[in-house]
Parts: structure tokens; C-alpha cells; sequence
């Protein structure tokens, strides 16, 4: 019994890191900008379909997976410049969310007309059978998953307090008027937020490919648990978020014993009974844009 | 402050609500490419005969979406069928003139929505006496009501029983595929056969996992077999190894998986990684390579009943569709550059059907549906059909065989 406790407990973790990463990229855009990009699920798509052919192709898998995430953080710039920039000012925050809508609909649609629609294998990271952990079976892949979610978190956490960039942009976060006051474009930052948001969920695309392999259409749903994920802890508050996508993955692998027909109406429930709840999310202190 | 935030989060749980929606918009007809046809099923005798205007067949497939490794075969298949009768002239209508064949296929995406959507345009627009597809029960089951009303049969190329029963309430209504309760009875027959009498259950959360357990319950009694659980998934969950912990702890002595690819395919994953030593027997549903590139080496050693498409060349010379299955296997791969897959097969039959229907009754909905329900011992990729008033599916025990996977080939089961 303690060995089935501990592999729903390993599965929720894992499936919580995935979300935590998609859940990082919602809460960079959103303490920037002030707007939830729909598009972000779209982002690990395109790291999993990227990393996914190059690596069939014969690329080593550290160079695919580099150009991976370098052509999500670059569709992430075009997705800001094409369809986001020439609306700011022009329409409100509600415009720009249903912008990122139609820019998420618009991803996919290529994506399918460039790829089609056959599910992609991608393998393994490290080969080989899966390690025994207090009962519980986990797979290396899962240890990938795990491993690059904590180093993503550490890097940005480092970029986010050393850097001038990274500064730059939790200026721009806290006080948008006195960063600009003091030199800083909140505009270019808005750029800055996209690039950074695509790589991020290309890094958590590219780990997850081995795992359910490469579709088209894997964003949509992966991107609505990573913005639930992010409510559930506070949009504005990034170990928040992070700590919310993990409960959320706790929360549907716990649910799977009960009933898993419904995990999934679980995930959204809660997101429903957070929002009327506590709109700040669960740790949530500071309402509103600011966090980073 | 805090109360603004709050009202600008209010929406964001309707636009959560609105991508799910906006998904679900778009389909576009796919135009036929024109192709090499190889031999032709069509009788005329070419050249000097009148000829007729086209005749329209609609056709749904689920060719993007969850379901595209069923839909994108299906449609590969019926374009090259009407290449193939086209580059022959066309076929003999009942008015002696030779007619072409017309596919109007469309996409529905997998999406129940927008199979009623295209059903309706086929019906309404598109005007065609007659549309084979979709691929899923689910797909299929939501337009039912759609052609009933407007009285235009439907061949679809699905698998579930509900389909084509009560036939009273669906006299419109025809399927290709083997029915739940022919390939449940194989099944169960073939685990009995092994000793096996407690099984886990596992299967996908849609119309085709549901029918799958239905039949089970209502067919694995009299076999002395009972399930362990009855668990789900979503058809694009990225891992099922919650639900296989279940099965483990249980004294089950072999797994029932009720899926199609990539969903089958990571449960089949899963089960290897989790070390889980029983055997997994499988449906129908994963009749297709991809089944076993998505699996890998996990895929090996899986067991399913299916249709004999998959092991043609191990089938007696005696056996009516060896040739027929070859034929198809061969034709398929010159073209298109890899393996057929049953669910292509589904919808060989089911343009074929409508190509016999046609022949007989022409462009006309009454006729095509009385002509259907007259065809008999015609020899398909899935089976041999017989259909009736009574039986709009119209096969028996010769469509099923087990099949086992094997070094990432099919093979047959021992």
C-alpha cells in the first residue's frame, strides 16, 4: 500500500512539474504585461514537435533540444511582434488575452498543415529500465522531467535577481511608470517576457516528447492545466505558481484511485472554487501584477 | 485594486471555457490529388458506353485531432479507391451509362460538434445520396439523428454496436467495422483459453472505451471472467501510470487495455516501465503501425482480436480474402509508402459497399439504402458481408482473428 502511495505520489509530481514550467511561462507574461497568453500551452508543442524531428533526423539530442527551445523563444517574439505589439494601447487587457486565443488556434493550424496530424515518438533521454523509489517505479524520463524543472526554477530565480534583464523586467512588473521613468522600455520587457515564456514551455516540450510523443494538439490541454496550475497559486507569484501546478499534479493522481474518469473535471473544478475563493490564488499575498 | 482584479479574473474562466470552443471551429474539405491507379474494381468495359454525370459520395473521417491515426488512413484509402475507379472510366449505373465517382470528404476533426456540422453540409450542400464514415462512435453516434431525419444512409466505419441497433430506430444506418460484442466474444474465448479469469480494466474515456466495458459486463459473466477495476483516461493523457498502480495491487492475472494510439500506446508504456508482468490484451482499436512506433519495444507480446488485414500473407490460400487483402496491403504501399491499417480497411468496405449500393440504385437515397440491405457474401478487407433488414453490419466470426505483436510485427496468435 505504501508502494501505490508513493508511485500516485511520484506520478503527481511529475505530472506537476509539466505543468509547473507551462504555469512559469503564464505567470512571466502575466506580471509583465498584465496579460494571460492562451497561446503558452502552444510554446511546449513546439519545443516537443521541434526537438521531436530533430532528433529523428539524426541531430544529437543536447543540440536539438537547443534549437528547440531557441525556436520557441523566437515564435515567442514573433507571436509578441506580429500579433501583440501593434494592439497595445489600441485595446484592453480582455482584447489582448482573446488575441493570444486566436494566436494559440492560429499555432496549431500551422502546426498541423506543417507536421500532420501522426503522433511522433521521440526517445528516451537515458535508456534503460526504470529506478525503484520506496516501492514506487519511476521512470529516468520522470527524473529528466523533475531534474529540469528544478534547474529551470533556479536559473530564472538567478536571472530574475542578478541580471540586469532580469531586473529590467521585475521593475516593469512592480511599477510599470517608474521603470519607465527610469529608462526602462516596459514594451521591449513585453518582448523580453515572450521570449522567455516560449522557452521556458519549449524546455518543459522537449522533456515531456519522450514521454507522450509529439502531436499537434498536445498544447491546448497542457496549456489550460499550466494556467490552472498558475491561478491555483497566485498568477502574480512564481514559487506560488509552481507550488499550484504541483498540487494540481498531486491533486488529479490522487483523484485517479477514486474515480479517474472525472481527474480531469477535478482540475477544473478547483480552478473554479479558487477563483471565486480566493482570486489571488493560494498564495496569492499581492493581488495583482507585481510578483516576479 | 483587489476588487478590479477580480472581475478582470472572471472572464478569464470563460475564455479558459472559449479556447476549448475555438478549437472545435474551421474544417475544410480535402480535395482529392489525383493518383496512379493500379487495377480497378469497377466492371464497365470503358470506351464506347454513355456516359452519366459524377456520383457524390460523402465521406466524414476524424482525419486531425485524437483520433487521426484512424481518419487519415481511412481517407488515403477511399481516394485511392476512387482513383482507382475513375482511372477506369467510372461504374455502371442502373441507367447503363458509366458514371465517376466524386468523394467529398471532410474532416471533423474528432470532434462529435463538428461531425454534425459536416454532416449537415454534406446533406444539405453538398447534396450526396449517401456518406460513408466517421471514423469513432462517437463521432458517428452524434450525427445519427442528423442523416435519420434527412434520410441518407450512413456507412460508418466505427466500431460500436449502439450504432446500427435497436435497426428499427436506425434503418438509415450501417457500419463496417466488427461489431464490440463479434471481437469481445473473441477475446474473452481467448482468455479462457489461457486460464484466465480476473482481468484489469483500463480503457479510454470516450465512446469506444465505454461501448468496450459495456459489452464486457454485459459478456464476460458467462465466460466465468470478472474485472478487477474499471478504470479511465483521457484519450491525450501524457501518463497513465496512476491507473496501471491500481491494477498492480490487485490479484489481476492479465490486463484489458480499450484504447486507440497514442493513448494505447502510453498506457502500453507505462505498464512495461511500472514492471507490471501481466500480459496486455488489447482491441481492435489498435490495429496500426503507429501503434507499435509510438509503444516501442512495450509493444511486444501485446495480444488483440482484429481483423485478418494483419496477418493476410500467413492466411490459407483457401481463405476468400487472402486475395483481396493482399491486394489492398500491396496496393496501399505502392502508393502511399507504408502499411495499410484496419481501420483503412473499415473504410475500403464502406466506399466499396456504397460503390455496390450505387451501381444497383444510382444517386438515389431510398434505393441506395434497400440496395444495402440486399448485399450479400461480399468480400471486404474486414470480412465477409451479409446484410439485412435485421442485420446492417452484417458480419460473423470469420472477420476476427487474435493477433499477436511480435519483434514489432504482427503475427498470429498461438
Amino acid at each position: 500500500m505504501t508502494g501505490e502511495l508513493a508511485q500516485y505520489a511520484v506520478t503527481g509530481v511529475m505530472l506537476g512539474s509539466i505543468y509547473a514550467l507551462v504555469a512559469l511561462g503564464f505567470v512571466t507574461i502575466y506580471s509583465v504585461t498584465g496579460v494571460i497568453n492562451f497561446a503558452q500551452g502552444e510554446f511546449v508543442m513546439l519545443g516537443a514537435m521541434l526537438a521531436t524531428i530533430l532528433v529523428n533526423d539524426g541531430t544529437p539530442l543536447p543540440l536539438a533540444a537547443l534549437a528547440a527551445v531557441a525556436g520557441a523563444a523566437l515564435a515567442g517574439a514573433l507571436i509578441h511582434e506580429i500579433a501583440l505589439r501593434p494592439a497595445w494601447r489600441r485595446v484592453s487587457v480582455i482584447g489582448m488575452i482573446m488575441i493570444t486565443i486566436g494566436v494559440s488556434v492560429a499555432v496549431r493550424g500551422l502546426a498541423l498543415l506543417a507536421w500532420g496530424s501522426d503522433p511522433r515518438p521521440m526517445p528516451a533521454f537515458t535508456p534503460g529500465p526504470p529506478i525503484e523509489l520506496l516501492g514506487a517505479v519511476v521512470t529516468r524520463q520522470a527524473l529528466w522531467v523533475l531534474a529540469t524543472t528544478a534547474v529551470a526554477l533556479a536559473a530564472l530565480y538567478v536571472f530574475f535577481q542578478t541580471t540586469a534583464l532580469g531586473r529590467a523586467l521585475r521593475a516593469c512588473a512592480v511599477n510599470p511608470t517608474a521603470a519607465r521613468l527610469v529608462g526602462i522600455s516596459p514594451r521591449r520587457m513585453a518582448l523580453a517576457s515572450f521570449v522567455l515564456s516560449g522557452a521556458i514551455g519549449a524546455l518543459g516540450g522537449v522533456v515531456l516528447a519522450p514521454i507522450t510523443f509529439a502531436t499537434y494538439d498536445m498544447g491546448l490541454m497542457l496549456g489550460l492545466k499550466g494556467f490552472v496550475g498558475a491561478v491555483l497559486g497566485g498568477l502574480a507569484n512564481p514559487p506560488g505558481a509552481v507550488a499550484g501546478a504541483l498540487i494540481l499534479g498531486l491533486l488529479e493522481s490522487a483523484a485517479t484511485p477514486i474515480s479517474s474518469a472525472y481527474k480531469d473535471a477535478l482540475a477544473f473544478l478547483v480552478l473554479i472554487v479558487v477563483m471565486i475563493a480566493r482570486p489571488g490564488g493560494l498564495f496569492g499575498g499581492s493581488i495583482g501584477r507585481g510578483g516576479l | 485594486m483587489e476588487c478590479m482584479r477580480a472581475t478582470l479574473r472572471a472572464p478569464t474562466v470563460l475564455i479558459a471555457v472559449g479556447i476549448l470552443v475555438l478549437g472545435a471551429c474551421g474544417g475544410q474539405p480535402v480535395t482529392a490529388s489525383p493518383t496512379v491507379a493500379a487495377t480497378a474494381t469497377a466492371k464497365a468495359t470503358a470506351t464506347a458506353m454513355p456516359v452519366g454525370e459524377a456520383y457524390k459520395i460523402g465521406a466524414i473521417f476524424d482525419i486531425t485531432g485524437p483520433a487521426s491515426s484512424l481518419g487519415a488512413p481511412e481517407r488515403d484509402t477511399v481516394k485511392m479507391l476512387q482513383d482507382q475507379i475513375n482511372a477506369k472510366g467510372g461504374i455502371t449505373g442502373p441507367d447503363g451509362k458509366l458514371h465517376k465517382i466524386e468523394l467529398v470528404i471532410y474532416d471533423n476533426q474528432s470532434q462529435e460538434s463538428q461531425s454534425v456540422l459536416v454532416a449537415k453540409r454534406l446533406i444539405e450542400e453538398d447534396k450526396v445520396p449517401v456518406i460513408i464514415g466517421p471514423s469513432q462512435s462517437g463521432t458517428t453516434m452524434a450525427i445519427i439523428d442528423t442523416t435519420q431525419k434527412a434520410q441518407i444512409p450512413l456507412i460508418s466505419a466505427a466500431a460500436s454496436i449502439s450504432i446500427v441497433t435497436p435497426v428499427a430506430d436506425r434503418p438509415w444506418v450501417f457500419k463496417t467495422p466488427q461489431s464490440d460484442t463479434l471481437i469481445m466474444t473473441n477475446l474473452l474465448d481467448y482468455l479462457k483459453s489461457k486460464g484466465v479469469t480476473k482481468v484489469g480494466w483500463i480503457s479510454v474515456n470516450n465512446a469506444f472505451g465505454d461501448s468496450g466495458r459495456a459489452q464486457f459486463e454485459k459478456l464476460a459473466p458467462t465466460y466465468g471472467i470478472t474485472a478487477t477495476t474499471n478504470e479511465r483516461f483521457g484519450a491525450t493523457d501524457p501518463d497513465m501510470t496512476g491507473q496501471l498502480t491500481k491494477i498492480k495491487g490487485t490479484d489481476a492475472q492479465a490486463v484489458i487495455v480499450w484504447a486507440i494510439p497514442p493513448g494505447a500506446s502510453v498506457v502500453t508504456k507505462n505498464a512495461a516501465d511500472l514492471g507490471l508482468k501481466l500480459p496486455v490484451y488489447q482491441s481492435h482499436g489498435i490495429g496500426n503501425q503507429d501503434f507499435i512506433t509510438l509503444a516501442g519495444a512495450a509493444a511486444n507480446g501485446v495480444t488483440f482480436p482484429t481483423s485478418k488485414l494483419l496477418v493476410a500473407a500467413s492466411l490459407p490460400a483457401s481463405d476468400p480474402q487472402r486475395t483481396v487483402l493482399l491486394d489492398y496491403t500491396d496496393q496501399y504501399q505502392k502508393l502511399y509508402g507504408k502499411l495499410p491499417t484496419t481501420f483503412g480497411g473499415n473504410a475500403y468496405d464502406a466506399f466499396a459497399l456504397a460503390v455496390k449500393a450505387l451501381e444497383k440504385a444510382g444517386p438515389d437515397p431510398k434505393g441506395i439504402q434497400t440496395a444495402l440491405m440486399g448485399i450479400k457474401e461480399f468480400v471486404g478487407i474486414t470480412g465477409v458481408f451479409n446484410l439485412s433488414a435485421t442485420d446492417h453490419n452484417g458480419l460473423d466470426n470469420r472477420a476476427v482473428t487474435m493477433v499477436t505483436i511480435a519483434d514489432g510485427k504482427w503475427v498470429p496468435a498461438k
